[in-house]
């Protein structure tokens, strides 16, 4: 119990955040070009090449469930990225997490400042969707400003679970894996393109375990001006994903750091 | 230790060194035993005692994202402290260094000795009363090892406690109190580090780099012959002894001095090399 006590993240954890903020500051131009440029290309060849032949989709124009889809999407994608490739980096090539813990902080502060800033990387990148979206007028009502914690919490979900990866990871062939195996065929049934009625109900009832599932059965409906009809539900399985995914790396980055 | 101490640990390559200031730092769990470091019991109160530890890493562990000047601030950070708190603190470290002129250079523009004064500095950033260093000067040219020694002196005579690993013991004979020479994870010998020379070796050696043909020539009495190598080592109390040795053995390649640390090490931590 004293063991589990003296893993519980501190304040020190906004430090780690705070780092990895300041380094992104000086190249956030490129960084959010480069992060913010394919899930734009699938917007605009699915959803304008694609929504001539499909006008609607679920009772919304064929471009609005795609965007609403795709900010999901791009939010799994860049806090994954961050915490896969990124956090491995800081780990194990620039040894930077090796300098943080001598400071008095501990590998449970690190992991929660990597998934937060994880976190902060699907917000800032699913931002720059919801501009494009907004400029492109697709959003509607006020529900879309419950759509960035959501967001955020997204981020957090996927940032915490690909964090497991990383700490476990011996070169980065194995984030390859992580992103082909999981995160793709993830994309493919969790209702970014179509709507999950779409698929064999087998499928339906795995879909309906997954984190993606849940973020877009709240996203989509709060850039529609609608609200979730279960709002509960959705944000307790990405909690607990989120949750589970943060304990497991911790106990998993005590192991590999602490030899 | 005492305060103020500088205190050595010796060891060859695998002798345990690193992970003894690792079990310092509670950064290793111990398998058995206790630790105390400034009072604390380590690894429960780590996180306490390393808010008053400064550390040197074995290897450079800077961050290659900022500059000079940046990456103090954000190991600041790491302390809870914020670059306010610190400004005054960072400059006068820097010209501790000699580093006041790379303020706003990119890590990757700096020689290995200016990063290990940097990193340096990053240790004594939060103010310790504890700094560990591990093998702080390995692979220095020996300007930048003369630098870094003239730093840990001044620290020395400032009253600061430090722990150091080295693989030099010219590096322990000049800066440490005391020293500990290990092997295998345990602590050979330790003590100052005249007195530990003294104790275990004669004053004084007679290094042969030749093969040596009449050992007859070696008196058991008077002198102790080890061999290392190629190198044959006889040491003896009496220096007239080992000069008259010189004629008798008809040998050129020779050197005759005070045995020092690197002797007694030798001595203690066997003449094989290790893998």
């Amino acid at each position: 119990m004293n063991r589990v006590w003296r893993r519980m993240p501190s304040r020190g954890f906004s430090a780690v955040w705070m780092r990895n903020f300041l380094v992104w500051r000086k190249l956030w131009i490129p960084s959010l070009i480069a992060n913010f440029g394919e899930p734009l290309l699938y917007l605009l060849a699915f959803g304008y090449g694609f929504g001539q032949f499909v006008k609607t989709m679920d009772h919304l124009p064929y471009l609005v469930f795609l965007a609403t889809g795709i900010v999901c999407s791009s939010a799994m994608n860049a806090s994954s990225f961050e915490a896969l490739y990124s956090a491995y980096t800081r780990m194990e090539m620039q040894k930077t997490w090796e300098a943080i813990l001598s400071a008095p902080l501990e590998p449970a502060d690190v992991i929660l400042g990597e998934v937060g800033w994880a976190a902060t990387k699907g917000l800032i990148n699913a931002l720059a969707i919801l501009v494009v979206g907004f400029v492109l007028r697709l959003w509607s009502g006020v529900t879309i400003f419950w759509a960035l914690p959501v967001i955020f919490l997204v981020g957090f979900a996927f940032g915490a679970m690909a964090m497991i990866m990383t700490v476990l990871a011996r070169s980065y062939d194995f984030f390859v894996y992580y992103m082909i195996l999981l995160l793709t065929p993830l994309l493919l049934v969790s209702g970014v393109f179509f709507p999950l009625s779409a698929l064999p109900a087998p499928v339906v009832r795995i879909a309906q375990l997954l984190p993606l599932t849940h973020a877009i059965e709240l996203i989509r409906p709060l850039l529609t001006g609608r609200v979730p009809h279960a709002v509960f539900s959705n944000v307790a399985v990405l909690v607990v994903y989120g949750l589970a995914g943060y304990g497991i790396a911790t106990a998993l980055a005590y192991r590999r750091l602490q030899r | 230790m005492a305060r103020g101490e500088c205190f050595g640990l010796l060891g060859p390559n695998g002798a345990g060194k690193t992970t003894t200031l690792r079990l310092l730092l509670g950064l290793t769990q111990p398998s058995a035993g206790a630790i105390r470091v400034l009072g604390l019991p380590i690894p429960e109160q780590a996180r306490i005692a390393r808010r008053r530890i400064g550390v040197v890493p074995q290897a450079d562990n800077l961050d290659p994202d900022f500059t000079v000047e940046e990456n103090l601030e954000v190991y600041a950070r790491y302390f809870g402290l914020m670059p306010a708190a610190v400004h005054d603190r960072i400059r006068s470290l820097l010209e501790f260094a000699e580093l006041s002129e790379r303020l706003r250079s990119p890590i990757r523009e700096l020689s290995g000795g200016t990063k290990r004064r940097l990193t340096l500095v990053r240790a004594l950033v939060q103010d310790p009363d504890l700094v560990i260093l591990d093998e702080p000067t390995t692979g220095l040219d020996p300007h930048a090892r003369q630098h870094l020694w003239n730093r840990l002196e001044e620290l020395r005579a400032a009253g600061r406690t430090l722990i150091l690993s080295t693989h030099y013991m010219e590096e322990a004979e000049r800066l440490c109190d005391r020293v500990a020479i290990m092997d295998r994870g345990r602590i050979q010998a330790q003590g100052a580090p005249r007195a530990l020379v003294d104790r275990f070796l004669p004053r004084y050696v007679l290094e042969i780099r030749e093969p040596v043909r009449n050992h007859t020539a070696l008196d058991l009495a008077h002198c102790q012959v080890e061999a290392v190598g190629a190198l044959t080592l006889v040491y003896s109390n009496e220096r007239e002894y080992l000069t008259n040795l010189v004629d008798r053995l008809g040998i050129s390649r020779y050197l005759e001095r005070p045995s020092n640390l690197e002797d007694c090490f030798l001595h203690l931590t066997g003449r094989g090399l290790r893998e």
